[in-house]
């Protein structure tokens, strides 16, 4: 049993190493995607229309606003008389920012357990939030160390998306495209180049060769979703801020169910090109539905109802909570089962619908 | 060779559609002999097979393959079975040795002597030279090869083969029978399919199929001697008029070119066919010499094939 297991999943760890293509797949779609949208995210936000509300008026703060100006987040348009204009302005639309420094500023700033000033920002584009939000942290002028310069607070958009946001749900977005037309395509090919017809007539059980066609995957996800992390924190100072492990246990069960939907996929495909509609046909949903693209809360019920069957929607909820909110695993159990249980009932349904005949 | 029968088959029939690929064949293959399935591209050779190993589901019949019934125990069967499919089946991408180890692992194979095992392989097949060579870029002749030596490497009972050898050379195609002719010594059970007439005339025993029916069955030796028409040569420098006159001449059946000569056959109850034929091309003016034969494969396959004609018309009109 483990024996034909391993000599399946070893021939298709051979295969891969030597089909460039694909190999080079694996590496390029998450490197692709997250550099177009990390950039997309980095480099669309810049001068954003800005309003200061300065009541200290010292040289200090004016530095602050200075200084916030050269990084190039915000350019400042107009001054506000306090914090309810600076909320006016941003109803108004006329700004996206608001930076309000309250008279004892300097004071605030040697009590380091609270912010200095407020930073308001229109939460609505999750985009322009994330890059304004760094102005929170920014160090002070001629330091080097990040401060509490600013309390962040975020309108219009409650639950705080940001890119942030965006990058682990990025992970999962990369891992279904890449695991399911993956898997899909692995046993397809089989069929088209005439393979499966000598496999079938050996002793090889159904579900010996779908785990065996799984495991190799399962690896090359986690090396996935590696390089996602190593590159959106190098280039985009996404934070980790729950356990990397709790990450990669989640990585591995979003990307079984991925895989079982790859195997259901590649029973239905009679060619590549099938496999590949048909993954397509699956990602859409996934995208539209997950709480990736728009706010899971926004959606009707309906929606809302089929977004829960999609292993995605779980996944996004619990890289988001892991990464961003440093939530843990056992925390998100009830993210996990959802996985665990679409896992099965696919797994079952492919090798059923795999019965080692070709009618 | 003994009375043990390896495969029976009755009422086999597989219809796709509106197609009937294979019609109520009843087969019985004994063991360790050659048996061989004659029959032009479409006749429903390889659909035969592919059940018989359980592959495709019968539409109707019952199939018993080594003493277990096929659907049915097709997973008991496969230990017992090898099988070389039409198209070359084996991973392109992995070399010959890596082939063969994948296989002996998927047929759970001893691990003590898989060494000895895959380098006998390599030997009796001619590889040892290729073993690091990626089945891909291999000849047609190489290939068969490593399809035979992966398929034999468990050592089954029945060896089932799919059109072997029509990639190959025919050289390669004379060692190949060699081979086969080893196995069965050793007991295999051989059934193999081909359209050519020369490897047919090797087999045990031959069941010619024509568009999914099985209209002759036999000894090549029986099948030549048992034909149900008068054979007869002609030899002549304008066969196309021979032909044509032949042709549409009474108690003629058939005129096929063999080579430069052309053989007709003719009705069963004519007492001398060649007599007939050289009054029909004297009348002609046509120089011919003509002498009654023996019949060849390729005379019984035209004579049975063109009985099913007959039939399939006869049916079609009722
Ligand atoms: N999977 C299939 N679906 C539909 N028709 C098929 C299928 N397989 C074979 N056929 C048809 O059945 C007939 C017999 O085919 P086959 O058994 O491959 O013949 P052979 O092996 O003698 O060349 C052919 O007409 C072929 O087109
Ligand atoms: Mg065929």
């Amino acid at each position: 049993m483990l024996r034909r297991l391993l000599a399946i999943a070893g021939k298709e760890v051979r295969q891969l190493k030597r089909d460039r293509l694909t190999f080079g797949m694996i590496i390029g779609v998450p490197l692709l995607q997250i550099l177009l949208f990390g950039y997309a995210i980095d480099l669309d936000v810049r001068n954003v229309n800005a309003a200061v509300a300065d009541h200290a008026n010292t040289s200090l703060s004016r530095q602050v606003v200075a200084a916030a100006e050269a990084s190039q987040i915000v350019t400042v348009t107009r001054s506000a008389a306090g914090p309810e204009a600076l909320e006016a302005l941003l109803d108004a639309g006329e700004i996206d920012a608001g930076i309000y420094i309250p008279h004892d500023f300097e004071r605030r700033l040697i009590d380091a357990d609270r912010p200095a000033g407020q930073l308001l920002i229109n939460g609505s584009d999750p985009t322009v939030e994330g890059i304004v939000r760094r102005l929170s942290s920014m160090p002070l002028p001629g330091q080097q160390q990040p401060s509490k310069l600013f309390e962040a607070r975020t309108y219009y958009n409650p639950e705080g998306r940001s890119p942030v946001n965006i990058v682990p749900a990025l992970i999962g977005v990369i891992l279904h495209l890449t695991m399911v037309l993956f898997t899909a395509i692995a046993i397809v090919r089989e069929r088209e180049r005439g393979n499966l017809e000598l496999l079938i007539t050996t002793p090889v059980k159904s579900a010996e060769l779908m785990l065996g066609k799984i495991i190799p995957y399962v690896l090359i996800g986690l090396i996935q979703v590696s390089l996602i992390l190593w590159v959106s924190q190098a280039l985009f100072q996404v934070p980790i801020r729950g356990n990397i492990i709790d990450l990669y246990l989640a990585s591995v069960v979003f990307i079984l169910a991925a895989l079982a939907l790859g195997l259901l996929v590649s029973t239905l495909a009679k060619t590549q090109f099938q496999a590949t509609q048909l993954t397509i046909f699956t990602f859409l949903p996934s995208i539209l539905l997950s709480g990736f693209m728009f706010p899971f809360e926004g959606m009707p019920r309906i929606a809302q109802w089929i977004g829960e069957i999609i292993p995605l929607t779980h996944f996004v909820r619990l890289s988001r909570g892991i990464l961003v909110r440093g939530a843990d695993l056992g925390e998100l159990h009830t993210e996990v089962w959802p996985l665990l249980a679409f896992f099965g009932v696919f797994l079952v349904l492919a090798t059923l619908r795999f019965n080692k005949r070709l009618d | 060779m003994n009375d043990a029968i390896a495969i029976d088959a009755k009422g086999l029939t597989k219809r796709f559609g509106s197609l009937t690929a294979v019609d109520d064949v009843k087969l019985q293959i004994p063991e360790a002999a050659i048996y061989g399935f004659l029959g032009p591209n479409g006749s429903g050779k390889s659909t035969t097979i592919r059940m018989l190993c359980g592959l495709l589901t019968p539409s109707a019949g019952e199939v018993e393959v080594l003493g277990f019934r096929v659907p049915g125990q097709a997973e008991e069967v496969k230990l017992h079975i090898g099988y070389m499919t039409q198209k070359f089946s084996l991973y392109e991408d992995l070399t010959v040795e890596e082939n063969l180890r994948f296989l002996a692992a998927v047929y759970d194979l001893p691990r003590s002597d898989l060494k000895q095992r895959i380098d006998r392989a390599l030997e009796q097949y001619w590889l040892t030279e290729q073993r690091k060579q990626f089945a891909g870029t291999m000849s047609g002749g190489q290939k068969q090869r490593l399809a035979l030596a992966g398929a034999t490497l468990h050592r089954p009972r029945l060896l089932i083969l799919d059109e072997p050898t029509s990639a190959v050379d025919p050289q390669s195609r004379r060692d190949f029978w060699d081979i086969l002719f080893e196995l069965v010594e050793q007991g295999t059970t051989v059934l193999v399919s081909t359209h050519y007439m020369d490897e047919a005339e090797r087999c045990h025993n031959l069941a010619i199929l024509d568009r999914g029916r099985l209209v002759a069955e036999g000894r090549p030796r029986d099948l030549v001697r048992d034909i149900a028409a008068g054979v007869v040569e002609i030899e002549t420098d304008s066969p196309k008029q021979a032909r044509e006159r032949l042709e549409a001449t009474e108690g003629v059946h058939s005129v096929a070119q063999l080579g430069t000569r052309l053989h007709a056959l003719t009705d069963k109850t004519i007492a001398d066919p060649a007599e007939l034929i050289r009054q029909a091309l004297k009348d002609a003016d046509i120089d011919s010499e003509v002498e009654n034969v023996v019949a060849n494969l390729e005379d019984v396959f035209v004579a049975a094939t063109r009985l099913n004609d007959q039939e399939g018309s006869r049916a079609d009109a009722a």
